[in-house]
C-alpha cells in the first residue's frame, strides 16, 4: 500500500517538477511565424509553389518586385526599357552584395536563368518564366532579353525568378541548398538552417541595400493542423500565424491579445461545367434516363448562376472571410472588367430560365470537388447543391481528396478528357493580372500554347480566344488591359464558368505587431513591423 | 535453431515484398501524383515534362520494375516532393518518433502501473472505481480530440507548456535527442501524454487484473501469514509476477506507438516520421509512402522475430515444430 502511494506521489512529482515550468519569453528581436504549409526545399528553383516561394523571397530577390497588391516595381533591376518590340534592356541596381560579400552582377542573372530549366528532378520547375527568352550581357550592370514574338508579360515573369550567386551556387545540388551550402542570395534575410518537418531559420542581412531589416532572427515553424496553429499563437509559441481558420476569426477578433489582418486574395472559387460532351456522365433526367448535356444551353448556365446566393455563402459559410465575385479576379487587378458585377440571387427568374430552356422539372446532377484544398470547400459545395436543388435541379455532392480530385477532374475520362460534369475549384492568377486567369480558365484547351490548361469545362469561344491572343501580343499596358477586360466580359456574360467568391487571406499576430496582408497569399517577415 | 531463424527471415522478406507491392499499386490507383506537384497554372507541356522526368507516363508495371531496380541498388527511390532519398528522409525523422514513443511508453508504465495495482488491491474503493472508469475514457476518447484539449488546457489557458514542436536537440553517441534539456521535456510532455493515453489505460487494466489474480495466490497468502509488511508483499511478490504479461504486451505495443503516432505528431507539429507520412499521402509521394511502410513492416517483423526467437529458446516445442517440417 505504502509503495503504491509512494509511486503515485512520485509520478505526480515527476510530472509537476519536470513539466510545469513557465515558458521563457521570446526575445523581441525574434519573429516566429507559424506556417500552414511547409516548403519542400530551400532551392528556390526546385518547386514553384507558394510555401517554397514565400520562404525563398527572404533569402533571394527577383529583378522585379511585387508589392502587397502584386503591383510590379523595381527589384534588383532598377530600370528597364523596350529597345524594340522584341528586346528589353534592364539596368541592375549597383553596389548590391550577396550574403557572402561578393558583388551582384549581370553574370548572376544569366546564371540564375540558365539554372532554372536544369534543376534535376524538380517537381515543378519555373520553366514557364524563362521559356522563349534569350539573355545577353551588355556590361556588369546591364543585360538584354530577347523574345521571338512581342511579349508583354516580361516583367511578371522576371518577378518570379530568384537570383542566385553564380559563384556560390555553381555546381550545388538541391540537397546542398537544403543544407545551406550555396543558399546565398541578396535578400533581406540570410539562410541559417532548414529542418524539414519542423522549422526554417533566417537571420538578418545587416548589409541589405534597402536598409537594415526589422528582425534579427526569423523562425518559420510548420504547423499544419489549423486548431494547433491557433493554439500556438495564443500560447505564445509563435508570434504570428497564416491561414487563420475562418471559424476562429470572429473569436480572435474579440481577443485583445491578438490582431487580425486580412487581404483580398487573387484566388477565385468557381464552378466549371462540362462543355465538351453532348451527353455528360453526371447529369441525368430525374428518372435516371440519359439526357442531352444541359450546360450547352446558355439559359441553363444563367439559371445556375442566378440560383446562387453568393452573399449567404460568404456570410454563413466563409464567416465573412471572402468577397462575392462577378468575374475572374477582383477589379483592383489590371485587365479586369469595370462593368461586370456579381450575378444577383433570383430564384424566380432562375426557374423561369430553366423552364424556357426545356427543363421545367429540372434534372439530376452530381457536383464534384476537392475536400480540404480550399477553406471550407466541402461546406461550400454542399450549400451550392442545396441552392441548385431549390430551383429543381436535384444535386448530389461528391468530394474527393485533392490528390484524387485534380487528377480525375483534369483527365480521368476517356482519352484523358476531364471526367466530371460540374466541378468546384479555385484559381489564382500567378501573373497578377487578368490574362493569368482568362487564358488558363476560359481559353480554348490547347496542349501546345499552354492556353486553357485549367479549362476543365473545355469552354471554347473563338471571340474570347481572339481577344486573348491579341492581348498577349500587345505590349502597351492600357491597350492590353482593355482587350482582356473585353475578353472577360464576353466569357462571363456567356457563363463560361460561374464565379462564386474571392477568398480573403487572413493573418493573426500577437498585439503590437503590424502585418500587411498580401493578395498573393505570401507570408513574409518583411510585411511584419513592430 | 538456425533453420528456424532462416525460415523466419525468409517469411519476413516475403511480408515486406507483399506490402511493397500492395502499397505501390494502391497509391498508383489513387491518382497521378503530377497534379500534387505542379502549380495550378502549369501548362500542359510542363505537366508532360514533369511526368516524363518522373516516369509517370510509363505503364504501371514498368514503373514498378524501375522502382524495384532502385530498391535493389539500395536507393529505395527518391521522394518526388523533397528530392532526397526516401529512406534517408524517413531515417532523419525517426529519432524524433522513437523518442516520442519511448517517453509515451515510460508514461504508460509510470502512470498506469501504480493506478492499476491500486485498483487491483482495493477493487471496491471509490478511487479504484474512478480509475477504472477513467481507463474506459482512455480507450474510447479519440486521440486528436484529447490532444487538442491538452493544448487548450496546458498551453493556452494555463500557459505552462509549449503547444507545438520539439525542443532543442543534442547528439549523444550519434543519436539525436531532445531529452537532455528541460525545454526538451516541456515540449515532449503533452504529445507523449497524448500518445500514451491508450497505453496507460491498457496498463491499468492489465495491472489490475494481474494484481487481483495474484492477491489470491498461495504464495501471497503465505507471505501474509508469515507476517511480511504489505509494502513488501505488493512491491516484491505481486509486482514481480504481474510484470511478465505487462512487459510482453508493452514490447509489442511499442511497435504500434511508433507506427501510429501519425495523429499525435500532426496535432502537436512533432517533426517525426508519422507527420511526414501523412503529408506524403496527401501529396501522393509514392516512394516515401512505400519506404515508410517498408520501415514499419521491418520494425514489426523484427520485433516479432525477436519474440519468436525468445519463445523458441524458452519453449522447446516451437523448435521441434520447425524441425519436423
Amino acid at each position: 500500500m505504502t509503495m503504491t502511494r509512494r509511486s503515485l506521489a512520485l509520478a505526480g512529482a515527476m510530472l509537476a517538477g519536470t513539466l510545469m515550468m513557465p515558458l521563457s519569453a521570446a526575445t523581441a528581436q525574434e519573429l516566429k511565424i507559424g506556417l500552414a504549409a511547409e516548403p519542400s526545399s530551400a532551392d528556390p528553383h526546385f518547386h514553384n509553389l507558394t510555401p517554397n516561394n514565400q520562404v525563398a523571397r527572404h533569402v533571394f530577390e527577383t529583378l522585379i518586385s511585387q508589392d502587397e497588391f502584386q503591383r510590379l516595381g523595381a527589384g534588383l533591376a532598377q530600370g528597364w526599357k523596350l529597345i524594340d518590340d522584341l528586346t528589353w534592356e534592364f539596368t541592375l541596381r549597383p553596389n548590391v552584395k550577396f550574403h557572402d560579400g561578393s558583388p551582384f552582377t549581370a553574370d548572376d542573372v544569366i546564371f540564375s536563368f540558365n539554372r532554372v530549366p536544369n534543376v534535376p528532378k524538380a517537381p515543378a520547375p519555373k520553366t514557364s518564366f524563362t521559356r522563349g527568352k534569350t539573355f545577353e550581357k551588355i556590361n556588369d550592370l546591364t543585360f538584354r532579353v530577347k523574345t521571338a514574338t512581342p511579349y508583354p508579360l516580361m516583367l511578371n515573369d522576371l518577378a518570379n525568378i530568384e537570383i542566385m550567386s553564380a559563384k556560390a551556387a555553381a555546381n550545388v545540388t538541391t540537397e546542398d541548398l537544403n543544407a545551406g551550402k550555396g543558399t546565398i542570395g541578396t535578400g533581406p534575410y540570410q539562410f541559417v538552417e532548414f529542418v524539414p518537418g519542423d522549422r526554417l531559420v533566417l537571420k538578418r542581412n545587416d548589409n541589405h541595400w534597402a536598409g537594415k531589416p526589422t528582425w534579427e532572427r526569423v523562425t518559420f515553424r510548420f504547423i499544419k493542423s489549423d486548431p494547433t496553429r491557433v493554439a500556438a499563437l495564443l500560447s505564445g509559441d509563435v508570434d504570428m500565424i497564416e491561414n487563420v481558420p475562418s471559424a476562429d476569426v470572429a473569436r480572435l477578433k474579440t481577443d485583445n491579445r491578438v490582431t487580425i489582418s486580412s487581404a483580398l486574395s487573387n484566388r477565385l472559387i468557381y464552378l466549371h461545367m462540362d462543355r465538351l460532351r453532348d451527353e455528360t456522365p453526371f447529369v441525368k433526367a430525374k428518372d435516371g434516363a440519359a439526357i442531352k448535356n444541359p450546360f450547352n444551353d446558355l439559359k441553363v448556365r444563367q439559371a445556375l448562376s442566378m440560383a446562387l446566393n453568393r452573399q449567404a455563402i460568404v456570410d454563413r459559410i466563409m464567416e465573412g472571410e471572402a468577397v462575392v465575385a462577378g468575374q475572374l479576379l477582383p477589379d483592383i487587378y489590371q485587365g479586369t472588367s469595370k462593368t461586370l458585377k456579381p450575378v444577383a440571387y433570383n430564384v424566380e427568374a432562375s426557374r423561369k430560365l430553366l423552364t424556357e430552356a426545356g427543363f421545367p422539372n429540372g434534372f439530376s446532377l452530381t457536383i464534384h470537388g476537392p475536400n480540404g484544398r480550399y477553406p471550407n470547400d466541402t461546406k461550400v459545395i454542399e450549400a451550392v447543391a442545396q441552392m441548385f436543388t431549390r430551383i429543381g435541379i436535384e444535386t448530389k455532392v461528391e468530394t474527393l481528396p485533392p490528390a484524387v480530385f485534380f487528377s480525375r477532374a483534369s483527365n480521368g475520362g476517356p482519352n484523358r478528357t476531364p471526367e466530371f460534369s460540374m466541378i468546384l475549384a479555385g484559381w489564382s492568377a500567378g501573373t497578377g493580372e487578368a490574362s493569368g486567369s482568362l487564358g488558363p480558365l476560359l481559353g480554348t484547351f490547347d496542349t501546345q500554347s499552354g492556353i486553357g490548361t485549367a479549362n476543365r469545362g473545355r469552354y471554347s469561344n473563338p471571340k474570347v480566344d481572339e481577344l486573348l491572343k491579341k492581348a498577349l501580343a500587345t505590349v502597351n499596358d492600357t491597350e492590353r488591359a482593355k482587350l482582356l477586360a473585353e475578353g472577360t466580359e464576353v466569357a462571363i456574360n456567356d457563363v463560361g464558368l460561374i464565379p462564386i467568391y474571392y477568398n480573403k487571406n487572413t493573418w493573426a499576430a500577437r498585439k503590437g505587431l503590424k502585418v500587411v496582408g498580401r493578395t498573393d497569399e505570401y507570408t513574409l517577415a518583411m510585411s511584419v513591423k513592430r | 535453431m538456425l533453420a528456424f531463424i532462416i525460415r523466419r527471415v525468409a517469411q519476413a522478406l516475403f511480408v515486406v515484398l507483399a506490402m511493397v507491392i500492395i502499397v505501390f499499386f494502391g497509391t498508383y490507383v489513387v491518382g497521378d501524383p503530377v497534379w500534387m506537384m505542379v502549380p495550378g497554372d502549369a501548362t500542359q507541356d510542363q505537366i508532360e515534362q514533369v511526368r516524363r522526368e518522373f516516369g509517370f507516363d510509363k505503364p504501371v508495371h514498368v514503373q514498378f520494375l524501375l522502382f524495384v531496380a532502385d530498391v535493389l541498388q539500395g536507393e529505395f527511390g527518391r521522394s518526388y516532393v523533397h528530392g532526397g532519398s526516401a529512406i534517408g528522409l524517413i531515417l532523419d525523422r525517426m529519432p524524433a518518433t522513437l523518442e516520442l514513443a519511448l517517453v509515451a511508453l515510460i508514461f504508460a508504465v509510470v502512470i498506469g502501473l501504480p493506478l492499476g495495482v491500486f485498483a487491483g488491491l482495493k477493487p471496491d474503493h471509490p478511487a479504484a472505481r474512478t480509475i477504472m472508469a477513467g481507463s474506459i475514457l482512455g480507450f474510447s476518447l479519440p486521440t486528436f480530440w484529447v490532444g487538442l484539449m491538452l493544448i487548450m488546457f496546458f498551453s493556452v489557458m494555463l500557459g505552462w507548456l509549449p503547444a507545438t514542436g520539439r525542443g532543442p536537440t543534442t547528439t549523444v553517441l550519434g543519436i539525436e535527442t531532445s531529452l537532455l534539456t528541460l525545454k526538451g521535456w516541456q515540449h515532449i510532455a503533452l504529445p507523449a501524454l497524448n500518445l500514451a493515453l491508450l497505453k496507460i489505460s491498457l496498463v491499468i487494466r492489465l495491472a489490475r487484473s494481474g494484481t487481483r489474480e495474484a492477491s489470491l495466490q498461495d504464495y501471497v497468502k503465505f507471505a501474509r501469514a508469515k507476517g511480511l509488511s504489505p509494502k513488501r508483499i505488493v512491491g516484491v511478490h505481486i509486482l514481480k509476477n504481474i510484470m511478465i504479461p505487462i512487459v510482453t504486451v508493452l514490447g509489442l505495443e511499442f511497435g504500434s506507438l511508433v507506427a501510429f503516432s501519425v495523429v499525435t505528431e500532426t496535432i502537436f507539429a512533432w517533426p517525426g516520421m508519422g507527420k511526414l507520412l501523412l503529408e506524403s499521402i496527401q501529396r501522393l509521394d509514392r516512394p516515401l509512402i512505400v519506404a515508410y511502410v517498408m520501415v514499419v513492416v521491418l520494425l514489426f517483423v523484427t520485433i516479432n522475430l525477436i519474440v519468436d526467437i525468445l519463445y523458441s529458446a524458452l519453449d522447446p516445442r516451437v523448435r521441434l515444430a520447425g524441425k519436423n517440417e
